[in-house]
């Protein structure tokens, strides 16, 4: 039963691998990969997930320009600012909002920040990247603010104690001291985020717009990975080629999110390692 | 410039980041709340959907969801929770134990989307269980597993060596040590490990969109071979399908407010309890 876990995993994997792979030997890897048109039910249809690859990166990045500083920041805050009560009070309520529903995300994307964008722009509709980006971005940032805290209260009680005795302040010794010592446990925190962001389903389903089309600018619809693939299994016939291609998607997103995994991983490890934290 | 006076600025901004925070992730909850209230009522809860889903309750709905929370919860909590003793109590600190550990990180940061796809392939293709609660329940199941097992490693890990100790010194087994001391001992722990997940189930889509979920059913679930309505999913269908938008939005609302409180509810439970035992702990 131990190996539930890396059963399940290597499980994933398998099925990833048989449900997706016939779709490139059909198309070819490449022209999967880098085809830029994806109309999966034309005659003849075209499988090119370029366009939703290129969407899931500009969201996830446009996301991470929002939960770095806001997460990152945050932690710092609690970590060095916030007394011993201000921080028992608002530790546990971050982390309970990290609890909060992606659909849920998603619906207040669609009833208020669409049409507030819409307006704001002028746009012909608000769900745009820019939209699945900021939802995004204050979705991940409870997540990034708890992984980077956590991090902050790692870094020993006596690297403080010697910059302050040479005679910085708390300042100084937060940008010079404390964040350069607890800098790896913080990338591992945005590595995280990334990862969630790039995998989370509903609210950019929701909130996309969902127009498969290489993105030119922030300000219009887009169709990520994560969106294509939920939109579009419900109508692809078991066993063809569409069913084929979304589950290679699937598969490609498992693998970035893997990749981003292990990056944590070795980075957190070498984290702990450098302060003399057991592996 | 002054160092004191860059202190200042620096302290500011990272006032301003918490604060942002927290009146983003405030305004959402304010808003469902604000605009859900109104929805909600004594017949909303304990009614079924009537009228093409723009009036009547969401009873059967909110069943969807326990049912399928329930189902996952006992496949994952028996599952995960051996996982857990066999890692800290009988492995050797090995290369074994590691590949398990990081197995649990990688399969705790797959997409949810990517747990649909995997539970349609297996359960619903490949076993023939269908879309169905079954097919459903299975694969939030493998979705809170990496949770469990390392909210229980983590309580496990708690427990001090020196009453394991005395419990063998008084000549009982291991297992015996297990089952009467260390399990106990941790359970606390493990209980908030098992609460939190099930916050997260309850609350996930992704995963049931092709395994479980249907927009409507008539009358409540009948066997856990039966497509099922459930709250995640209900939300999404009320805002993207259907032929009345505005009656649909309404009752969205109600159901995010449910959604949000029943989440929010459970997962202050296991953060309340985790933050006592921090405490208990030192």
């Amino acid at each position: 039963m131990a190996f539930a876990s890396l059963f399940f995993l290597v499980g994933i994997m398998l099925v990833l691998f048989k449900e997706g792979t016939p779709i490139f030997k059909e198309v070819g890897f490449f022209q999967f990969i880098f085809g830029t048109k994806w109309y999966p039910t034309y005659e003849p249809p075209e499988f090119g997930i370029l366009p939703l690859i290129l969407a899931s990166l500009w969201v996830t990045f446009g996301a991470i320009l929002v939960c770095f500083p806001l997460g990152i920041g945050s932690a710092l805050y609690l970590n060095e600012i916030a007394g011993t009560s201000q921080r028992k009070f608002l530790k546990p309520l971050i982390e309970l909002l990290a609890s909060i529903p992606s659909v849920v995300y998603g619906f207040f994307g669609l009833v208020v920040v669409a049409p507030f964008l819409q307006r704001l722009f002028n746009l012909p509709t608000g769900l745009t990247a820019l939209t699945a980006s900021l939802i995004l971005g204050i979705m991940a940032t409870p997540a990034v603010c708890s992984i980077a805290e956590d991090a902050l209260s790692y870094v020993p009680r006596s690297f403080r104690e010697a910059s302050f005795a040479l005679g910085a302040n708390r300042w100084q010794t937060l940008t010079k001291v404390v964040i350069p010592a607890a800098g790896s446990g913080l990338s591992t925190a945005v590595i995280l985020g990334m990862g969630r962001a790039i995998g989370e389903t509903m609210t950019v389903l929701m909130v996309s717009g969902g127009a498969a089309v290489m993105p030119k600018t922030f300000l219009e619809p887009v169709r990520p990975m994560t969106s294509a693939i939920a939109a579009e299994m419900g109508e692809a016939p078991m066993g063809g080629s569409h069913y084929h291609a979304l589950f290679a998607i699937a598969l490609i997103l498992f693998l970035i999110t893997f990749i981003f995994n292990i990056i944590a991983e070795v980075i957190s490890r070498r984290f702990r390692i450098k302060l003399g934290l057991s592996g | 410039m002054n160092k004191d006076f860059i202190q200042r600025i620096g302290f500011l901004l990272l006032f301003v980041c918490i604060i942002t925070t927290l009146f983003f992730l405030g305004a959402i909850i304010y808003f469902i709340f604000v605009k859900g209230i109104s929805i909600i009522s004594w017949e909303f809860l304990t009614q079924s959907p009537h009228n093409a889903m723009t009036e009547g309750g969401i009873a059967p709905v909110i069943l969807g969801t326990l049912y399928l929370t329930l189902g996952a919860m006992i496949f994952a909590v028996p599952l995960g929770l051996a996982c857990a003793i066999y890692l800290c109590e009988y492995s050797p600190k090995s290369v074994v134990v590691n590949i398990i550990r990081v197995s649990i990180n990688n399969l705790s940061g797959v997409p949810s989307v990517v747990f649909g796809l995997f539970g349609l392939a297996v359960f619903v293709n490949f076993f023939n269980f269908k879309v169905s609660i079954l097919s459903g329940s299975l694969t939030l199941g493998i979705l809170a597993l990496p949770l469990i097992i390392s909210a229980s490693q983590e309580a496990l890990i708690a427990v001090p060596h020196s009453i394991r100790e005395a419990s063998l010194s008084l000549g009982a087994s291991r297992w015996q040590t297990i089952k009467r001391i260390v399990l106990p001992t941790a359970l606390p722990g493990i209980l908030t490990g098992i609460i939190l997940s099930v916050g997260r189930v309850a609350g996930e889509t992704a995963p049931i969109l092709f395994t479980a979920a249907a927009f409507y059913k008539k009358g409540y679930p009948k066997s856990i071979f039966s497509e099922v309505m459930a709250l995640p999913y209900h939300i999404y269908a009320l805002m993207t399908e259907g032929t009345h938008p505005d009656k649909q939005k309404a009752i969205a609302y109600g159901c995010s407010l449910v959604l949000l409180f029943l989440v929010l509810f459970i997962s202050g439970i296991a953060i309340y309890m985790r933050q006592r035992q921090r405490s208990y702990y030192g």
